[in-house]
């Protein structure tokens, strides 16, 4: 919300700089999100009269003037159709920059005819929309002067986000309140402008609430023989400070209460209503055209203004066209009512309106205020367009005693703003703040605060305070304004003493500390999340974070979401990611778009199931694995074994013993809680603790999932589970002893021919398991296919690693384990090579 | 001159003038050999009697010691030529380029959030974690935002899909929930931060719907807005290391905090960007206040004797300011040009002892 200084001044006389008032605004609590003064811009444009006007001798359109800002004559040329000798408006020198585009006047020949600076429009100095002409100031505007300064532009304009707890400061008078109650010195109330209208005949028509309605009270008055126009010079500029385009004199009425009271109003023209006027909800089928020009079909959940004809407008939203005021407009009903906030809320977003009133309406309204406030309305009216008033109506279901926000109590320990805010505040600066704020320290046993006993004991009893018990000076109780329905707690008088106060004044206090040295926090999920990232970029990988969000057809491409955002910004980030590998993947095709020749990327985040939030690291290696080089020769691709070292390397840094793990084909659907189908499905594989848990997949992309993501060539990518490591804190420190064997270890080298569709894995651990004691080692380094192999076999080649333990090994030793060995190898089907 | 010292000259001559290997190879034959000339001189000695052997042996075994050193000698010298011809062939052009390893990095947002850790361990603080997908109540009602609560609808949420008659879950709209969490799943006292991925339905040049947030909590007794004061203040100073870190406390308003703080640290410009530090300008970085009574009520803790503060910031907005990236965007991008410039090496663990910025 935004205000001119000379619009808080109406409420409060200082001195203060629109600096010093922001200033006191940001300590209180009003942030102040920018003062801009109109005048800055306009401050070299000077008021300068067209002494003379001659044809230009090159162009028809174009007039050669001699202007006098206050300097004597100047030349100035000019294609204003209204440019004329006598004519006074607005001038800018060389070396002044325009507002409206930026542009620096300069000494220029125009058509071969010199010109020295400009004559304005309005539309150039952005002081409206109008460029037909140039600004046509009266005649007796002083030659010479600073146009903003006679203009009263002059009026630096402050912006402040007010927080929704605040409805009263959306009224330049709860500003005005806020600012007195944090220096009164500086900030001195003028006193309200309360009037009462007498009226002169009596209300003299229908209007009326129904229960349920929305619609608690609805305050009338009409005006009779007024006459629209527009509005007086400062009321617009107001408004058009505020933001507003002023409309006519009593539509800018209302609007300056909803500004200045945080109070809007709405004024119906008589003679296009329809018998009585009456706030009810809306029914099925009915619709109205609103201020902004757009049709609206009201539900039964709205709160409507109705007459007997038409849905008028939607309570507390917006009014509607029909009825609005114009030119011809003669009498008038000027509504003031209160409309239930959450209500206003609700229809507000059903409808995605957002308004003034609505904005207002929604945070909650002073309904003591309505009073007041139609009656200085009302005699705005008189003042500004004529006419006389009626005896004003008023239809309500109030009770004196169920205002909303009416007597509402809080019991406050003044003790308590030291202890939740670490800051002495004395009793009686406590009790002046609060005081000039509006909220009121009473004495509970004082009978004359309450309509009655009854109403006093329930009152007190609601806030725990002992109806019989005399005043505690310790135990406060505080009845708070009914501007502030934002108060419900002691919390609230604390914050309200403090802000006033000055929260800077809250002395820093160190948190107690424990004993020592801090103690380490990380979770084994946090740590070994950590490790992974810090394994991975080691081995030159680029951490990417990308969205959570992604394309439903990514989705589908691995598996399916399981979780979809309803309202999504776009169908790009509608369903969330069931792997991290389409937002790696779609990250390479853009490096790779934007000229990359190798793309290492992974992930450390959640892929995101029905059964939970995973943790999880996904990788992606696409383009060249190494460049050609003048030792390596051609470029390299990846392969799946890329994928493979990636993994193993960084399940290890998560501490997974690699060699333990089964390697089993990547499965497809939901059995394996992952989706096989984006892999090459004879170049890819699982890791897996136990047949069931798989801990990572990898291998090669599937060409058809590749072209998908727009990548060409081979693609290899890579997800780990980390959720499915599971992480347990070692018990000590302490390793175990260190016991090298004081015997040298010997190899031997066996070839076997299997057949072509054994996993090499297979021999390997079948070898490794023949004679625990002392194969330590089995290194697959062979793997042949070809001459001398038979056809539909392969040759694999193994060094077997032995470690004698107490004697070297004699003869019969070898022979016994080579035996062994050989004896695995037959029963998977494989025979020694001769 | 005798036959010996003649033989002796002759070979020395002879050891001399090999020019290779090979040509000493044949002098050694032809005087150490099976047949050689010295060979035969000490074959000589056995037929001697003792008193001839006593004068000729040493002067034979002279001559023999005195050849096998001088072909040792040369053999070296002959060997140590032919390195160094060998080596001057095998000469390469060492401006060539050694293979290459990749260089990997970490995301600025990681490293800023394992700096954070590092920072808050130091003042007790442990990590907290929760879902990005929350429930309602967790999100906002716990929160103190009740259904109609207008704060609520300023949150821009994202909603996700539901079956009919159920409440749609949200994609979480700050890192809040996770105090719900925390307050409701362990005993005070409670020091904790956490960080994570948070959404908003909005994006422009400074707003993303994915960003990432930090927040802490403290529950305990006695704790009040200056120990807020002094641990933002304390977090500011060391996460920028700087002690010219200036915060600026204004009021403001969050449903979940009574009272509420808004903190705005200090900067001073340097070549046109912001640096934190001074107070030239102030500018916003975190949003706190005193947990409200109805949050920890809402948790199942008795407000009136547990009592703390909670703050939120963004840590994507902390990296910028530290390490001076300008566009939010980018950080979700994955060009790997933008991570190699400002991603971090993984040795550069931030540690109290080396400093946690890089």
């Amino acid at each position: 919300m935004k205000f001119p200084l000379s619009w808080l001044k109406r409420h409060i006389d200082t001195d203060a700089t629109a600096q010093q008032v922001a200033d006191a605004l940001n300590r209180i609590g009003l942030e102040v999100e920018g003062i801009e003064n109109p005048a800055d811009r306009l401050s070299a444009f000077r008021i300068a009269k067209v002494l003379r006007a001659e044809p230009h001798p090159q162009a028809d359109k174009l007039q050669v003037l001699s202007v006098d800002a206050g300097n004597g004559p100047m030349q100035v040329v000019c294609g204003a159709p209204n440019a004329r000798a006598g004519l006074v408006g607005v001038f800018g020198s060389p070396g002044t920059v325009v507002p409206a585009n930026g542009m620096v006047l300069k000494v220029a020949a125009i058509r071969g005819v010199e010109s020295n600076g400009m004559m304005c429009s309005v539309a150039e100095l952005e002081l409206g929309d109008d460029h037909d002409g140039i600004i046509e100031l009266p005649e007796d505007a002083p030659v010479g002067q600073v146009y903003a300064d006679w203009a009263g532009l002059d009026d630096p304009v402050i912006e402040v986000a007010i927080t929704p707890n605040r409805p009263d400061c959306m009224g330049i008078n709860g500003i005005a309140r806020d600012l007195v109650a944090f220096d009164p010195q500086t900030f001195r109330p003028r006193s309200p402008d309360n009037v009462l209208v007498e009226g002169k005949f009596a209300f003299p028509m229908k209007i009326g609430i129904e229960e349920g309605s929305g619609c608690r009270t609805f305050w009338g008055r009409v005006i009779r023989g007024v006459k629209d126009g527009p509005s007086p010079v400062w009321l617009q500029n107001w408004l058009k400070a505020v933001g507003l385009r002023p409309i006519s004199a009593l539509v800018d009425i209302t609007n300056f209460f909803s500004y200045d009271q945080a109070r809007p109003l709405h004024v119906y023209d008589i003679a296009k209503l329809n018998g009585a006027v009456v706030a009810r909800r809306g029914r099925a089928g009915e619709s109205f055209v609103a201020l902004n020009g757009k049709s609206y079909d009201v539900t039964t959940e709205d709160c409507v203004i109705a007459d007997d004809a038409h849905v008028l407008g939607l309570g507390g939203v917006m009014g509607g066209e029909e009825s609005g005021v114009s030119e011809t407009t003669t009498d008038v009903l000027l509504e003031c009512a209160w409309f239930d906030p959450e209500m206003v809320g609700e229809t507000g977003r059903r409808h995605a309106i957002t308004s003034d009133a609505r904005a207002r309406f929604e945070r909650g309204i002073d309904p003591m205020m309505m009073g007041t406030v139609i009656e200085t309305a009302t005699q705005m009216i008189i003042d500004l367009c004529g006419g006389e008033a009626s005896e004003p109506r008023i239809a309500t279901d109030l009770g004196p005693d169920d205002y909303p926000n009416g007597d509402r109590l809080v019991a406050y320990r003044p003790a308590l703003t030291k202890a939740l805010a670490g800051v002495e505040v004395s009793v009686d600066e406590q009790r002046a703040i609060l005081a000039r704020l509006g909220f009121f320290v009473l004495d509970p046993q004082n009978p004359e605060l309450w309509r009655d006993e009854e109403s006093r004991q329930t009152a007190l009893a609601k806030i725990g305070i002992d109806p019989a018990a005399p005043a505690d000076p310790d135990h406060w109780v505080v009845r708070f304004p009914t501007w502030r329905p934002d108060i419900d707690g002691a919390a609230d008088i604390v914050e309200e003493v403090v802000r006033i106060h000055g929260i800077d004044r809250v002395p820093s206090t160190p948190l107690p500390r424990a004993d020592g040295v801090a103690k380490p926090t990380a979770t084994l999920v946090q740590s070994l999340e950590r490790k992974v990232r810090r394994a991975a970029a080691a081995r030159g990988l680029n951490e990417a974070i990308n969205w959570s969000f992604i394309p439903e057809k990514e989705a589908e491409a691995f598996g399916g979401g399981q979780a979809a955002v309803a309202n999504p910004i776009s169908e790009d980030m509608k369903i969330m990611r069931p792997s991290l590998l389409p937002g790696l993947l779609s990250a390479a095709q853009r490096n790779m778009n934007r000229g990359a020749q190798t793309v290492r990327l992974f992930e450390i985040g959640r892929r995101y199931l029905a059964v939970g939030e995973r943790l999880t690291a996904g990788i992606v290696l696409a383009g060249e694995k190494t460049p050609r080089g003048w030792a390596s020769g051609k470029a390299t691709k990846f392969d799946a074994f890329d994928a493979k070292a990636e993994v193993q390397a960084l399940l290890t840094a998560a501490g997974v013993s690699v060699e333990t793990l089964m390697i089993m084909p990547v499965l497809s659907g939901a059995e394996s809680g992952d989706a096989g189908e984006h892999y090459h499905p004879g170049q890819s594989a699982t890791l897996r603790m136990g047949p069931k848990n798989v801990v990572a997949a990898f291998g090669t992309l599937h060409p058809a999932t590749a072209r998908a993501f727009d990548l060409d060539g081979n693609v290899v990518v890579a997800e780990i589970y980390l959720d499915a490591i599971p992480v347990k804190k070692s018990s000590a420190f302490m390793r175990a002893p260190f016991t090298p064997p004081t015997l040298q270890p010997v190899t031997r080298d066996f070839a076997f021919l299997v057949a072509a569709d054994l996993p090499s894995g297979d021999l390997v651990r079948a070898i490794r398991g023949v004679d625990k004691q002392n194969i330590v080692a089995v290194r697959l380094f062979d793997q042949f296919v070809g001459q001398g192999v038979p056809e539909g076999q392969k040759s694999l080649a193994v060094e077997v690693t032995l470690q004698p333990m107490e004697k070297t090994y004699g003869d019969d030793d070898l022979k016994t384990i080579s035996e062994k060995i050989i004896a695995a190898a037959v029963k998977l089907g494989g025979t020694l090579r001769a | 001159m005798t036959d010996i010292a003649k033989l002796q000259s002759e070979l020395t001559a002879a050891i001399e003038d090999a020019d290779t290997l090979d040509a000493l190879e044949a002098v050694r034959i032809a005087a150490l050999g099976k047949q050689g000339s010295v060979s035969a001189l000490l074959k000589t000695m056995g037929a001697m009697s003792p008193d001839e052997r006593q004068v000729q042996g040493p002067i034979i075994n002279g001559l023999r010691e005195t050849i096998a050193a001088a072909l040792a000698e040369k053999k070296a010298a002959l060997e140590t030529a032919a390195l160094n011809a060998r080596l001057n062939t095998e000469r390469l052009d060492m401006t060539l380029p050694a293979p290459e390893t990749p260089r990997g990095t970490v995301h600025p947002v990681s490293q800023v959030m394992d700096e954070l850790a590092e920072i808050f361990a130091d003042m007790g603080f442990a990590v907290a974690e929760g879902p990005e997908i929350e429930d309602q109540w967790h999100n906002f009602t716990a929160l103190n935002m009740p259904e109609t609560h207008p704060a609520r609808a300023m949150h821009d949420t994202f909603y996700m899909t539901a079956a009919d008659g159920e409440e749609p879950r949200v994609l979480r709209t700050h890192t809040s929930p996770v105090q719900i969490r925390t307050m409701t799943s362990q005993e005070p006292p409670i020091r904790i931060i956490a960080p994570g991925r948070v959404y908003r339905s909005d994006s422009d040049a400074t707003h993303t719907p994915m960003f990432h947030q930090i927040e802490g909590l403290v529950i305990d007794k006695g704790i009040h807005l200056g120990h807020l004061k002094w641990t933002l203040e304390t977090f500011l100073k060391a996460f920028f290391e700087r002690d010219d870190v200036v915060l600026r406390l204004r009021p403001s308003y969050f449903p979940f905090t009574e009272p509420s703080v808004e903190v705005d640290v200090g900067y001073t410009m340097v070549n046109g960007k912001r640096v934190i530090g001074g107070n030239d300008g102030w500018m916003e970085v975190l949003g706190s206040g005193m947990v409200h009574r109805k949050v920890i009520e809402a948790c199942g803790l008795d407000p009136d004797i547990w009592q703390g503060f909670a703050f939120g910031t963004g840590v994507d907005r902390l990296a910028m300011l530290k390490y001076g990236m300008d566009d939010l965007r980018a950080f979700f991008d994955g060009d790997n040009r933008w991570l190699k410039h400002y991603g971090f090496n993984a040795l550069d663990v931030p540690t109290l002892s080396g400093g946690v910025g890089a």
